[in-house]
């Protein structure tokens, strides 16, 4: 499903979404461009979580329209809407891990669903994916077992377990330490050098700094500035310099 | 003004229990078609099975013991004032075929099973990990709703089974206490008033149990909120909604069944 060269991997094209009276997503509208790094930042509740939720299907707009490798979603349902997801992988933000399964196989999860591979080779390319996030000896462990930190590591793993071409994170350093933080993010950089586009919703800006090619910032819903880091950077927005100039993690 | 005030009250609790209602029909109906559509799920099924029935089955055997011995208890104790003692162990078999065991088993099993769906499904949707199974391209409505509800609906009929024949055999740890019978003696006697048009309807009425009961209460878990809070009400609710949907059912089937096998007299 490798979108043609001109079609941006993800395009949100002007969403809105409301929840009762509560508007959360006001005309928002940006595009992701395969293999780069869109960082979505803002305060708390101000809809970032809920966008990646339309890219990923789990929520319909109520006006506007979500393209996923030049494919409108917002109508599928069912396996239509399934085969765009096996496309992606997402790590929620709080990892999300089933808890009546095995830590090696939350990771397997997918491949037994949506591959015909035996199951000495899931067995195999889960335990790599784990090795990939330094928990190759904890494939036996439950979710319960584990610390915030490893549950995150993965969360990941279990996302990137199909090798997919676009990767949702939902505020990847979110309650972490400094260093546990720092060794997510230089896991998601590697994900994005292996061509994997990113889309990740972040409080913490120095880590945004290091992952992303571009930018978003959404307050109260809208999307108050796009653009590349130098853009953010320079804009007169007092919001949005506010937030640049911090140093706020997780 | 209090009086509208009550009115608009008592016109959004209608509202509110009409909508709940409506909502959970449609989940229901919705598990009905889903479950006759590719895919089936078999592992999750089973896996179900055995913890729906094999787990339970202590539990309902020993009561069903219980509730033979004090069956017999009560059996004899009203039978003996027209002298018709011969008559304890077919009057217990009819009344925990017909109606003691598949009754009492579905209400053992809301509070088990139910309570067990409602909050393990709460607390998978607070934690999103339903909304991970959604992620991963998997339909958690059928993996997780529709597996359970067809479970129990296999299961209930083989717990109940289990139910009425751990209430006969309790029946006759009782009777042999009070009045040494023999077992052949106890076992024909039980046995031989009691036809297919007893067994099978009243068995065949807790599939509608198993389904009522695990459709509940995936539906309460698939819609709980409020984080720890709501997955605890998840799983009393389950119980109670299961419970009460049980013994309407129970009204309705039994009136269907006496329709379709009049009760013979005489």
């Amino acid at each position: 499903m490798t979108p043609p060269a001109d079609q941006p991997a993800v395009r949100l094209d002007h969403v809105s979404k409301a929840f009762g009276s509560r508007t959360v997503l006001d005309d928002v509208s940006f595009e992701i461009e395969k293999g780069k790094a869109f960082c979505l930042l803002g305060r708390s509740g101000t809809g970032k979580s809920v966008t990646l939720r339309h890219i990923v299907g789990l929520v319909q707009p109520d006006r506007g329209k979500v393209f996923v490798e030049g494919r409108d979603i917002t109508p599928l349902r069912g396996r239509e809407l399934a085969d765009v997801r096996k496309h992606m992988g997402f790590l929620f933000q709080n990892s999300a891990l089933f808890d009546s399964m095995s830590v090696g196989d939350n990771v397997a999860f997918p491949m037994r669903r949506h591959t015909d591979w035996p199951e000495q080779k899931i067995r195999e390319q889960a335990q790599q994916k784990l090795a990939a996030v330094g928990l190759e000896k904890d494939y036996d462990k439950m979710p319960a077992d584990l610390s915030g930190g490893m549950k995150k590591r993965a969360g990941l793993a279990r996302a990137m377990a199909l090798d997919p071409a676009i990767l949702l994170v939902d505020e990847p350093s979110a309650g972490l330490d400094p260093i546990t933080a720092g060794e997510i993010d230089e896991l998601l950089l590697e994900t994005k050098r292996g061509g994997t586009t990113l889309a990740v919703v972040t409080h913490n800006i120095p880590s945004a700094r290091v992952i992303g090619d571009d930018f978003g910032v959404l307050h109260e819903g809208k999307l108050l500035a796009r653009g590349s880091l130098e853009d953010l950077d320079a804009s007169e927005e007092p919001l949005v310099q506010a937030f640049m100039r911090s140093q706020g993690g997780g | 003004m209090p009086l509208l005030t009550t009115v608009d009250r008592a016109g959004a609790g209608v509202l509110n229990f009409l909508e709940f209602t409506g909502a959970m029909a449609s989940f229901g109906g919705r598990a009905l078609v889903e479950a006759f559509r590719p895919p089936y799920e078999p592992g999750e099924i089973i896996r179900h099975i055995y913890s729906f029935g094999y787990r339970s089955a202590p539990l309902v055997g020993t009561a069903g013991l219980a509730i033979g011995v004090v069956l017999s208890m009560h059996t004899r104790a009203s039978l003996e004032r027209f002298g018709a003692e011969a008559m304890i162990p077919a009057g217990l078999a009819i009344a925990m075929i017909r109606e003691t065991g598949p009754l009492t088993a579905a209400l053992l099993v809301s509070g088990r099973v139910g309570a067990g769906i409602g909050a393990e499904l709460g607390a998978m949707k607070v934690s999103e990990q339903i909304d991970a199974l959604e992620a991963n391209a998997v339909d958690a409505f059928k993996y997780l709703a529709v597996t359970r509800i067809i479970a129990l609906m296999i299961v209930m009929p083989l717990l109940t089974i289990l139910m009425d024949f751990a209430g006969i055999f309790g029946g006759y740890l009782a009777e042999v206490a009070v009045s040494g019978i023999s077992a052949q003696m106890y076992f024909e006697r039980a046995f031989t008033y009691i036809s297919y048009s007893d067994l099978i309807p009243a068995t065949v009425k807790t599939v509608v149990f198993g389904f009522l009961i695990a459709g509940a209460a995936s539906y309460l878990g698939f819609t709980t909120s409020r984080g720890t809070e709501g997955v605890g009400e998840a799983s009393t609710r389950s119980v109670v909604l299961g419970s009460m949907l049980v013994i309407l059912g129970d009204v309705i089937l039994v009136k269907l069944i006496f329709f379709f096998y009049p009760p013979v007299s005489g």
